[in-house]
């Protein structure tokens, strides 16, 4: 999963002749392609702020994050304020999906990883892991295609349940109102969860396979059983892995279009509170909206909204990276 | 399995937390776990088989032998036709996605692993950030890059493609060239052989399997990739196109044109190109594992 | 091997890095391309089924004045309006079987026919709205004439179980359902309009185009001649109608096709479909009230009277909703084929003459086949005076 050490530098190495000409442009051709890598990601960001910057400068740079209203139909060439392309409910829609997914992907992950490396027999340990990490292979246009037909009829009893129970407690129950179409927030944490447990889950493998055998050993020979094990050996060792794990699913839940664009009602001009209720993400109201804006500053502004996802994944990115290679330094 | 009767410092505290019932409360708790763990990890594979098992008894209903050789009807709501257009251009857009991003990832992995330095590490963070990255953002970006001067194309979804694909080629590449071992390399250099020849002729041939390995994953991905191709080959509903300069569509793209219709036939359809899409991926996914399982059974 | 594998990398690299290169990131439009996308009986209104079961002559055989011009493709391409798609779908491959001259038409939503024609990406686009003048000037290749093809019906589409078609709505109700003001099915103004039928006490859930769309602005349009609530929640008739508004409510359907899914699947949803997607898909649909008064079902006899008492512009963009005949269907509107008017191929130009000359003519005797009407035959005319002003080269095509 991480990007390995490099083994340059062999103590061998001047037992080779001189460095011929071949030599240096094979090393400069891989160099060029390393650098391609690193071109990819600042030239995306520079494409998006550069398409972005004229709608950024007509309606003012914060302007984008200050509001929950997307109305294109209202923009005109001249009109800068108030700004017509509110982003804040879309990021809004984003989180919130996003840690619906999470809220439910964690624990399960957890556990699902913990059987896995922890419980089932050997035999048994790589086709779990097969299958769970089947999961990841599934398209997402097919979960979502998935998500309208089997999933959505499916939730409607539950949902009507905790409509009518969480949705009646003061305050909070804004949180949980009705009325329930199917398509919502929630149908797309729903989906989110399954989207990003194996990728999880293949983290948490990972961080906990890196437990020394033998203080696990140590654990189970002092005579604790295997779940006070886990809990006193495994765990508390894999926190910052878990944290680390948990950072990276929320940034792929983050990014995800496809799928959430088909389940979660496309609604785009407010804040909804319930998490019943329709709304859209960042990456959804692009996929939407993107080749047919016609209205002024339409397109400049999904690139904002594009921008803006660009910098959010890469911050939770790079914190995922960052908190996942620690805990693996650590441990080696 | 009795515990030992003695009075150990460690086990008066762990009965203190387990509680009054002692041993017997211990277990109880061990095996309340275990089968809880033993429920969620069920629970997983019941998702796993409701979505595969929906999406086959969905799909068999109108898959045949015509799905692969007709293209969708002009009109939506008519039943029959197939996605030939679909399938033939996935197989254009991720060959030449594939095309495009091996040579750059496997290059880039060499660059990181086999020479090092700041700005290779460096690479491979990247590398790793890449991964996350939205796919819909990418596919913004190559609207900029491409659609913008040469138009809505394959050459477009394909390029959208292979920046998907070159992180994971980079990652897979790139932990296949660590387990290259050391010696062989040294070997190589005591020989007199250029750094170059060796990686070449000695350290790639030997990580074959792996990168395969690592590719096929990747392109199962891009198979199933849909929203980077609606900003950038855009698709054709109607017919083969096998011009890449040309919008063309791909499976992907006509399960989603055809799934959020309110229409029985599109949705049929829809299912049907679905389990395609996962029967392809699922061949890809296996061969992928049955490469790498042979590889690890080699190793050890 | 190695001489290969060396040379995959550089000719690979090269291509990348000439991909890759952050040139020059400027000089990109806002408007740029096209985009993917995609019945019951009445059982009340015994006036109203008179008038639909009334016949009317279908079939006008209208006569080409114009003729075939030689020397046309044998191919040409448009995209557009998905409200004309299935219509379009019929005359392709019945224009293909009298002329083999093949048509691809993609339905990707009139936002995307008016982007396609102005980018000339495709050989025409198709709107449900007309192009303004602004919209016309920022078109690459000049002056862009407007050709009306049919004249077809947008429906108020329900789920609701039990309840059969023919639910009766006035535009002002309709625009306080689509504005969130009237929010459940039981409402009182909705009772008070449809005496006898057993509203359920459920939710309505809005279902609305997500997309650029010509049926949208046709919906709004009559929205904004007849309710002052939805006006006043959009703030202001410039507002409250076009391809796209700000709606305050509701579940958003990419294409006809997705509005058809969103009402199909979800139990209590509204929605406005063109007609021929509520009845291929079974869904059910209501009686609107038009000018005079009357609740009219959507149905041939009531859609040809909208062009009565018309007058045309000359680019002949208009709109054609709540007319004033007293048996008319409120929510009409027509579908425009978009042409460059100076051409640049005498083979497309050729192709595109042909091919329209044909759908305004005998194309128009299939038009009721998919519960669309034919244009009548005055506005036929006028769409066949466009056709003859398309220009190769100064040259006038059709003579």
């Amino acid at each position: 999963m991480a990007s390995p050490a490099a083994v340059s530098d062999l103590p061998t190495d001047h037992l080779r002749g001189r460095v011929g000409y071949a030599d240096r442009l094979f090393k400069a051709t891989m160099f060029a392609a390393a650098g391609i890598v690193l071109l990819v990601l600042l030239c995306t960001a520079a494409f998006l702020i550069d398409q972005g910057w004229p709608a950024l400068r007509h309606y003012g740079f914060f302007s984008f994050l200050t509001s929950s209203r997307w109305a294109p139909s209202d923009a005109t060439p001249k009109g800068t304020h108030p700004n017509p392309y509110g982003i804040l409910q879309f990021a809004y829609g984003t989180a919130v999906t996003s840690l619906i997914g999470m809220v439910i992907a964690l624990p399960v992950a957890v556990a699902v990883a913990l059987f896995i490396t922890e419980v089932a027999p050997a035999w048994m340990r790589r086709p779990l892991s097969y299958a769970v990490d089947l999961l990841a292979a599934i398209p997402s246009v097919v979960y979502g295609f998935w998500g309208i037909f089997a999933l959505l009829p499916a939730l409607h009893p539950i949902v009507n349940f905790l409509i009518s129970t969480l949705g009646r407690i003061p305050g909070v129950g804004a949180v949980f109102a009705g009325p329930f179409f199917g398509v919502s927030y929630f149908a797309a944490g729903l989906v989110l969860a399954i989207m990003v447990l194996p990728i999880v889950t293949a983290i948490f493998r990972e961080v906990f396979a890196t437990t020394p055998i033998d203080e696990k050993e140590a654990a189970r020979a002092l005579g604790l059983t295997r779940w006070e094990m886990l809990r006193t050996a495994l765990l508390p060792r894999s926190r910052s892995g878990i944290v680390g794990a948990g950072i990276l699913g929320l940034g792929r839940a983050f990014g995800e279009t496809i799928a959430v664009t088909m389940v979660i009602g496309n609604s785009v001009l407010a804040i909804t509170t319930s998490i019943f209720g329709q709304g859209a993400t960042m990456s959804s109201v692009i996929a939407n909206e993107f080749t047919e804006a016609v209205e002024p500053f339409h397109l400049q502004s999904l690139f904002v909204v594009a921008f803006w996802l660009l910098v959010i994944t890469f911050v939770v990115n790079v914190a995922g990276r960052l908190v996942v290679r620690r805990t693996r330094a650590g441990l080696a | 399995m009795l515990a030992p009767p003695r009075a150990d410092p460690t086990e008066q505290v762990l009965q203190s937390r387990g509680g009054d019932d002692g041993q017997s409360g211990r277990h109880v708790k061990d095996v309340a776990m275990t089968v809880l763990l033993a429920v969620v990890m069920l629970a997983t594979l019941a998702v796993l088989g409701w979505v595969l098992v929906y999406v086959a008894a969905q799909g068999l209903k109108y898959l045949g032998p015509t799905f692969f050789t007709q293209n969708p009807p002009g009109n939506p709501s008519q039943a029959g036709g197939g996605f030939e257009n679909g399938i033939i251009g996935s197989l254009i857009i991720v060959g030449m996605a594939t095309l495009f991003s091996v040579p750059i990832g496997v290059a880039a992995a060499v660059a990181i692993i086999e020479y090092g330095g700041r700005f290779a590490a460096a690479t491979g963070f990247v590398a790793d950030v890449l991964v996350g990255l939205p796919s819909i953002v990418i596919g913004a970006f190559v609207y900029v890059l491409w659609v913008t001067r040469f138009g809505f194309s394959g050459v477009a979804g394909s390029i959208a493609l292979a920046i998907i694909m070159l992180p994971l080629i980079v990652r897979a590449t790139a932990e296949m060239l660590r387990l290259v071992p050391v010696a062989l390399r040294e070997a190589a250099a005591s020989l007199g052989i250029s750094r170059a020849r060796t990686i070449v002729s000695v350290v790639l041939p030997s990580a074959r399997a792996g990168i395969t390995t690592g590719v096929m994953l990747a392109v199962a991905r891009a198979m199933g990739e849909t929203a980077p191709l609606l900003l950038t080959a855009l698709g054709n509903q109607l017919f083969v196109v096998t011009n890449p300069t040309k919008p063309i569509s791909t499976l992907s793209l006509e399960i989603f044109n055809n799934a959020i219709t309110g229409f029985q036939a599109a949705q049929a359809r829809a299912w049907a190109g679905a389990l395609t899409l996962i029967l392809i991926v699922l061949i890809l996914f296996v061969a992928a594992r049955l490469i790498g399982w042979r590889l690890a059974v080699t190793r050890s | 091997m190695r001489l290969k594998f060396s040379g995959v990398v550089a000719g690979a690299l090269g291509l990348a890095v000439a991909l890759a290169g952050c040139g020059s990131t400027s000089n990109v439009s806002s408007t740029t391309a096209a985009a993917p996308s995609g019945a019951a009986n009445v059982s009340f209104g015994s006036a109203n089924q008179k008038l639909c079961s009334s016949s009317v002559n279908t079939t006008p055989n209208y006569k080409n004045t114009i003729g075939t011009v030689s020397g046309g493709a044998s191919a040409i391409s448009g995209a557009g309006s998905t409200f004309a798609a299935p219509m379009y779908s019929d005359w392709a491959s019945a224009y293909d079987k009298a002329s083999g001259v093949a048509v691809a038409y993609a339905s990707i939503g009139s936002g995307g026919g008016v982007a396609a024609i102005q980018a000339e990406t495709l050989n025409f686009g198709d709107s449900d709205s007309g192009m303004t003048p602004a919209d016309i000037s920022a078109a690459k290749g000049g002056p862009i004439l407007q050709i009306p093809l049919l004249l077809g019906a947008v429906v108020p589409t329900y789920n609701l179980p039990g309840i059969p078609a023919g639910l009766k709505f006035t535009g002002n109700v309709l625009g306080e359902i689509f504005a969130g003001k009237i929010t459940n099915w039981d409402d009182p103004a909705l009772k008070a309009l449809n005496p006898g039928v057993k509203l359920p006490n459920m939710p309505i859930a809005v279902a609305h185009r997500s997309d650029g769309s010509g049926t949208t602005n046709i919906f709004t349009n009559y929205l904004t001649q007849t309710s002052p609530t939805w006006v006043s929640k959009l703030g202001g008739p410039s507002k409250s109608t076009g391809l796209t508004v700000a709606w305050p409510v509701g579940i958003g359907g990419k294409g006809n096709e997705g509005v058809s899914a969103v009402v199909g699947q979800t139990k209590g949803a509204l929605g406005y479909l063109e007609s021929d997607y509520a009845i291929s898909e079974h869904l059910t649909y209501g009686q609107v009230e038009n000018k005079s008064g009357n609740f009219i079902e959507p149905c041939i006899p009531s859609i040809i009277p909208a062009v009565d008492g018309v007058t045309f512009p000359p680019s002949l963009n208009t709109f054609l909703t709540n007319g004033s005949n007293a048996n008319v269907y409120p929510i009409v509107g027509t579908t425009y084929a978009l042409v460059y008017e100076h051409q640049t191929s005498r083979a497309i130009a050729a192709g595109l003459v042909n091919f329209f000359s044909w759908v305004l003519s005998t194309g128009q005797n299939s038009n009721a086949s998919l519960y669309y009407a034919p244009l009548g035959s005055s506005l036929q005319a006028l769409a066949l005076a466009q056709l003859k002003k398309i220009t190769v080269n100064g040259q006038p095509v059709a003579s």
